[in-house]
């Protein structure tokens, strides 16, 4: 898994409020997304363009268990990598297959419109305008699985333990 | 070199003599908490088998009584769910209904030793009791439930040595903001409560500070087990188990001693809990429109008797809307028995049924463009409770009544002394 594309930051403890708010709990998921940071940055997600990549500072994804890592990858973000993620968002990110690293450091590494590589094998996080790389601590083997499989919902559903979604 | 709690349950339940910090463990699931949110058309995948039926949960509480169509739609399927595979503890709109972490309490659903997930991130809650609970996401209780374990990864403990006794007027929720105010996020690593202030505590007190450290992003957070934990959960539940005490020469990230007796009441400024704590006096005469009590981190019986002490005799500020939410049905019943909910009534209080409601922003009691509240709730995320122009105050359920009679933030030693 590599990506390469267009950074988004956003800064230190993005809590899954502001990712998907209580008032879009009712809608489809395709709805959902327009709810996205619409309390801290309105207007956003109609600027993301498929492929694009969400870099994060500390504790990202922090607060409620709401599947906020399924809504951004409807959105079309193709990775996040943040300074720390939040433990219960991580779960939700191997789940839903939206890959997700940590990368120390990593908001410095760029201003927002640069170019990332982000390198999921080798941990590798680079700037191509800058030329820099930061390591970035890799997905464990055993949840990779997951994610490579498109997330819990396939896996059951492939050993027949969930119906088919309808 | 001797475990934490959460180490020895994780080893416990993953079948391992050692468990370490950084280590991946796939655990044996004891107890599974579905609720209404997991049935919503979004979220909700239709299971074919589990593992046992015994071991499962449904609770309706986010969005009880229906607020709206989709709602209701979702308790269909939750019905159904729990009729097709036989499961009997169904908490359904009547007689035991609540929040899924007040009912872990109210029917001793926490169990020593054991592990508990449900995709509410509030679930550390169970910890008071000694078990190793905490929120994992939709997908995790799915696969939790058909095939009965899942996967945790260990972090370091922070220890919390609790002493001394709290002052009048101050709570646990006091407690907490203080340790959230001054040491911020714990994310990665579980936090671990003891030592003797603890004995001072009531289970519904202590069970504010471990439902709180979702807050602090902790991953687990338990309490020491002494004789009242057992007591409290041997009287509820038949089942059997074990205790489980840290070990003497547990490694801790770090231990830090919390004096009970040298707290005062605190409030956490409006958009997040972490870092943003001072004494209420700072946020003195900050006008309010809502107050509001509830949840479950302050929907006890304690919670709703102290407030009840606060305005006993007194009217709620014109212009305030004071909202009063139980935690659960067995809780409305016995602050109505007790008087505490008569007293806030005769007050000017509107008493919500147990539901979640306004604490998520779902229902009974949102708040609107540019409006203010002080709550006793878990969370006051930039538009977590309503707009997102509103602005959230958390404090302790006394600081709440208080700011309720006066119409401005209050600190409550006002009326408690
Ligand atoms: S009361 Fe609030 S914090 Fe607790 S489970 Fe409900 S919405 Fe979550």
């Amino acid at each position: 898994m590599k990506f390469t594309a267009r950074v988004w930051k956003f800064g230190d403890n993005i809590n899954t409020d502001l990712i998907l708010p209580n008032v879009a709990f009712y809608l489809t998921p395709q709805e959902q997304i327009k709810y996205i940071f619409r309390a801290n940055r309105p207007g956003w997600v109609d600027l993301v363009e498929p492929g694009d990549i969400l870099i994060g500072g500390k504790n990202f994804g922090m607060g409620s268990s709401r599947p906020a890592a399924r809504n951004l990858k409807n959105l079309g973000l193709a990775c996040l990598v943040a300074h720390s993620i939040n433990g219960l968002f991580y779960r939700n990110a191997v789940n839903f297959a939206f890959p997700a690293m940590e990368c120390d450091g990593v908001e410095a590494l760029f201003d927002e419109g640069d170019i990332a590589e982000v390198d999921f094998e080798s941990g590798a996080v680079k700037n191509l305008r800058r030329g820099q790389i930061l390591p970035a601590r890799t997905i464990p083997p055993q949840l990779l699985k997951i994610v490579e499989a498109g997330g819990i919902f396939p896996l059951l559903e492939q050993e027949g333990l969930i119906a088919p979604k309808a | 070199m001797g475990m934490t709690i959460a180490e020895k349950i994780l080893a416990a339940k993953g079948g391992r003599d050692v468990v370490r910090p950084g280590d991946i463990v796939t655990v044996e699931v004891d107890t599974v908490i579905l609720f209404d949110n997991n049935f919503m058309p979004a979220n909700w995948r239709d299971i074919l088998t589990i593992r046992d039926p015994e071991r499962i949960v449904v609770v309706m509480d986010h969005r009880v009584p229906a607020p709206n169509a989709m709602a209701a739609g979702a308790h269909v399927t939750a019905r159904a769910f729990a009729q097709k595979f036989r499961i009997k503890r169904v908490h359904d709109v009547g007689y035991d209904q609540g929040i899924s972490h007040q009912l872990v309490a109210d029917l001793g659903y926490g169990i020593p030793g054991t592990v508990l997930v449900c995709s509410d991130s509030h679930t550390c809650s169970a910890g008071v009791f000694n078990c190793l609970a905490r929120g994992v996401g939709g997908p995790d209780v799915f696969y939790s439930a058909i095939k009965g374990e899942t996967w945790f990864r260990c972090g370091e403990t922070v220890r919390y040595q609790l002493t001394g006794k709290l002052p009048k007027a101050v709570t646990t929720k006091d407690a907490f903001l203080q340790i959230a105010g001054k040491h911020g996020a714990h994310a990665t690593m579980n936090v671990e409560y003891g030592g003797p202030g603890m004995a001072s505590l009531s289970i519904n007190a202590r069970k504010t500070l471990t439902t709180m450290s979702a807050e602090l992003s902790a991953e687990f957070a338990t309490f020491e087990p002494d004789g009242v934990l057992i007591d409290w959960v041997r009287s509820r539940n038949s089942r059997p188990f074990e205790p489980v005490y840290p070990d003497d020469d547990a490694q801790y990230h770090d231990t830090r001693e919390v004096d009970l007796s040298a707290l005062e009441p605190l409030v956490a400024y409006p958009d997040t809990v972490v870092q943003n704590s001072r004494p209420v006096k700072d946020a003195a005469g900050t006008k309010i429109d809502q107050a509001y009590i509830g949840s479950c981190a302050n929907g006890t019986l304690d919670d709703l008797e102290l407030a009840a002490q606060v305005v006993v005799g007194r009217r709620v500020a014109p212009g305030v809307r004071f909202i009063v939410t139980p935690a659960s049905q067995l809780v409305y019943r016995e602050a109505l028995k007790s008087g505490a909910l008569e007293k806030l009534a005769d007050a000017g209080a509107m008493i919500a049924p147990p539901t979640c409601g306004a604490c998520g922003g779902g229902h009974m009691g949102v708040i609107g463009p540019d409006e203010t509240c002080i709550t006793a709730t878990t969370r006051n995320f930039k538009g977590r409770m309503g707009d997102p122009s509103s602005k959230v105050y958390m404090g302790s359920p006394a600081t709440v009544a208080a700011s309720a009679l006066t119409g401005y933030i209050t600190d409550p030693r006002e009326f408690l002394n």
